[in-house]
């Protein structure tokens, strides 16, 4: 996969954050766990569980393993 | 913003147990009849209507073969069910077949080699952090949504262009500073700051040569907005509301 270059500028640091610095909260906010799952609970339970622990409202999951 | 993830290649490794001995090299030449595009009917218990179906194995790695059963890894499409695939290995083979243990080990950018944390794992960071102030464990336990679209075509845009497509706003060419060369027309795009933040997931409307080529015009339509609107300031003009 290259990179074209269309155009250059620079971006302004005293809005946005990089990835890598984002504040815990909204590091949580915008996150994703790439979590091993046991056999037993349901992805949906599971989920339910992460949104619980991180005190987050809104959380999904990628995909169920087929039954 | 999931569905991304649900919708990309899966990796699974299983173990397949032959309902009678096998010789090992028809066992592996008959995995490898099935590496291309298959048919599947989704099995009674799915959540998806039951029709036939055609899902595209990528590859069908045998590890070993141990009397009866057969480890293999397999590389496919999303949507394949790897219980309807030994199932049908057995039936090519005379002696049927089931899936006695299967784990996903890849889901697109997500493997099992990497941030991948166990519940107990979390928990801990999550306690490190709530009781001790401590927020490494859980910066590493939890990794930035943008892992997420690593292996998509990008599209990175001037700050100017950041906050009317946070609005749901179509991003025109002039807003357009690097992209991938990967980029095609009616496909999923990732559109970033110069920071690496993930704004939106797009449907391209132009692919990367034509969007390099344009002066004007559309070049991708949000579908997702991931950044908050107000993350990058306003500046652009609602019709009549011309600032003075």
């Amino acid at each position: 996969m290259g990179m074209l270059i269309k155009a250059e500028d620079t971006t302004d640091y005293s809005y946005g954050c990089p990835p890598s610095e984002r504040p815990i909260e909204l590091h949580l906010d915008l996150g994703v766990v790439n979590l091993d799952k046991p056999p037993g609970p349901t992805s949906h339970e599971v989920t339910s569980w992460v949104k619980k622990l991180l005190g987050i409202d809104k959380a999904g999951h990628g995909g169920t393993l087929e039954p | 913003m999931l569905q991304y993830v649900t919708h990309a290649d899966k990796t699974y490794v299983c173990v397949m147990a032959l309902h009678e001995e096998v010789p090992e090299d028809r066992v592996r030449s008959v995995c490898r009849e099935f590496v291309g595009p298959i048919y599947q009917r989704p099995p009674l218990k799915a959540s998806v209507e039951r029709r036939l179906r055609i899902r595209r194995i990528y590859s069908i790695d045998v590890l070993e073969v141990q009397g009866k059963l057969v480890l293999m890894v397999v590389y496919c499409e999303a949507g394949t069910y790897i219980r309807k695939l030994c199932h049908d290995i057995g039936e090519v083979l005379g002696v049927g077949a089931h899936m006695a243990e299967l784990r996903r080990i890849r889901t697109g950018s997500f493997t099992e080699d990497e941030g991948l944390v166990t519940m107990h794992q979390l928990h801990e960071a999550v306690v490190a952090w709530r009781e001790l102030g401590d927020e490494s464990l859980l910066r590493k336990a939890v990794m930035p949504v943008e892992h997420a679209v690593k292996d998509m075509p990008k599209i990175y845009v001037r700050d100017s262009a950041v906050d009317a497509l946070c609005h749901g706003a179509p991003l025109a060419a002039p807003g357009v500073l690097h992209l991938t060369d990967d980029i095609k027309r009616r496909r999923p795009v990732a559109i970033f700051t110069l920071k690496g933040e993930l704004v939106a997931i797009a449907e391209a409307l132009m692919s990367s040569t034509e969007i390099l080529e344009a002066d004007r015009g559309l070049v991708a339509k949000p579908t997702r907005v991931i950044m908050r609107p107000g993350t990058y300031p306003k500046q652009w003009k609602s019709k009549g509301m011309e600032k003075g």
